[in-house]
């Protein structure tokens, strides 16, 4: 597909009949959480649509987001969105590597200035810039050069969107989110660990077809996919309103797929589209596999203070703890360097060592 | 050590009417109706955006059941397009060519728009069949 053509043309070109590209409207619509009403409306925006540059910069990341994206098992749709856009510079994914990858993503920030998307997942390191480097460039120069020219800024990832897993205590680099680095351009926010692919597509398909940001919440996230609480769409939530919870994995209340707000389900406080849009082509979510909500496309999502701990419970034992080492007229201080001790203790002794022994045998 | 096969695979019981949307629905299916008996106005529900629990889904498909029309468009991937045992309301379900659902929707109206031939289309069809007579 030329830049020139249309997206209308290009599927036309593939043989795509108005029927197919009717289909891939709807399924568009679905996608980006709009009514079934915008189809007309989105087939002539997108008939009209050109193809934009994207460049996509990771950094501090696991490559999570590029899997759950790459991985989505959705080829029609997913894939035609992919098609349309000119992904000029991924490092994951492109063949070019060190000075010659550079090259294509300056060469890609010079011929489409202020108009292209930066797409980028992972936090940035301030603690040293040799933390994260690509080509020897250090992640902050890197962001701070190709935002210059961008239209909109799409952090994707808990990572990318809050810092995430990188930011966590004691966040031993320095990291920072995108927006605590950016100011002056649009920046959308595609928070989970990872975000749920159509999520993904759903934003870029947004951007295609309107060439606007989606309506954001004050995270910065679009409304139309984080608009909503898990807690509030999930399919449990009649038996939170009973009363009727799972107080272990394995107990009847688990069994009859009661509630997990005991188990430590975040999905009370965490707001995304997995109870509805569902993953793996809509099979199912970690609720409804039986796993409470970790609460991943919230920040700081990983010092909460506990998976299993239930919103309700203060974050740390040792607020408890102190207070009763007050109220029997014991110094705090003591109290918590038992408390310390004794934690300590426990972490060595839930700690086995395994030899080699040992998985001879098993 | 205890392996995985020793591991009691936990089942969970699958829950009835969790969400109670199912009879919601076809209420908003009887309204819809007799809007397109009214004034022929069209309705699209778009199931993937609604909570529903495990096999609540199937519960509203028996409800809506199967009537006169079964369809299949092979356009972008195979589309199924089923009227119910209630005329006029359609349910429509696309899937990719790999065979995995991408949309799911209940229409209510006259005939699913994507069952009608499309202009485009037509005019493409015309010009082929006059280049092979030609």
């Amino acid at each position: 597909m030329s830049k020139d053509e249309t997206l209308g043309e290009a599927l036309r070109r593939q043989g795509i009949s108005r029927r197919g590209f009717l289909k891939f409207c709807a399924a568009t619509a679905s996608m980006m959480a709009l009514p079934p009403s915008m189809v007309p409306a989105i087939a002539a925006a997108l008939e009209k649509a050109r193809r934009p540059s994207v460049i996509w910069l990771s950094f501090q990341e696991c490559t999570g987001c590029t899997e759950s994206l790459t991985r989505s098992h959705s080829p029609t749709v997913e894939g035609l969105i992919f098609d349309t856009i000119s992904l000029d510079y991924h490092h994951t994914l492109q063949a070019a590597a060190g000075s010659a990858a550079e090259a294509a993503r300056e060469a890609a920030m010079e011929e489409n200035n202020g108009n292209y998307i930066l797409v980028v997942d992972g936090s940035i390191p301030l603690g040293n810039p040799g933390f994260s480097t690509i080509a020897g460039i250090s992640n902050q120069s890197m962001l701070m050069e190709t935002a210059k020219g961008a239209a909109a800024i799409i952090a994707v990832g808990t990572c990318a969107a809050y810092g995430g897993l990188p930011h966590a205590d004691p966040n031993p680099t320095g990291a920072v989110s995108v927006g605590d680095l950016i100011k002056d351009k649009p920046i959308i926010n595609v928070p989970g660990c990872p975000p749920i692919p159509v999520v993904i597509t759903g934003i870029l398909a947004h951007f295609l077809t309107f060439g606007t940001i989606p309506e954001l919440d004050e995270l910065g996230r679009p409304k139309a996919f984080y608009g909503k609480s898990i807690h509030d769409r999930c399919y449990r939530r009649p038996f939170y309103d009973k009363g009727l919870f799972a107080e272990t994995f394995d107990d009847e209340g688990a069994k009859k797929g009661w509630c997990l707000y005991k188990l430590g389900c975040k999905g009370p406080t965490t707001y995304n589209a997995c109870a509805t849009t569902k993953w793996n082509e809509g099979t199912s979510f970690p609720i409804e596999a039986g796993h409470p909500c970790l609460g991943c496309s919230e920040p700081d999502f990983w010092d909460g203070g506990g998976f299993y701990k239930a919103l309700s419970m203060p974050t740390e034992d040792i607020t408890r703890s102190a207070v009763y080492a007050i109220g029997a007229g014991a110094a705090a201080g003591v109290a918590l360097g038992a408390l310390n001790r004794a934690k300590k203790k426990r972490v060595e002794k839930a700690h086995e060592k395994v030899t080699i022994d040992d998985l001879d045998k098993g | 050590m205890s392996g995985i096969t020793d591991t009691e695979i936990l089942k969970v019981e699958p829950g009835e009417n969790l969400t109670y949307n199912v009879q919601p629905l076809l209420h908003e299916i009887r309204h819809a109706l007799a809007t397109l008996l009214d004034d022929g106005g069209n309705t699209v529900i778009d199931l993937q955006s609604l909570p529903l629990a495990p096999g609540e889904e199937q519960k509203l498909l028996d409800e809506l059941g199967h009537g006169e029309v079964y369809a299949r468009l092979h356009a972008l991937g195979p589309t199924e397009i089923i009227e119910t045992r209630y005329p006029g309301v359609w349910v429509v379900v696309h899937y990719n060519s790999s065979d995995e659902v991408i949309g799911k929707f209940i229409e209510v109206c006259d005939i699913p728009g994507l069952l009608r031939s499309q202009q485009e289309d037509v005019r493409q069809g015309l010009e082929q069949l006059q280049t092979q007579l030609a």
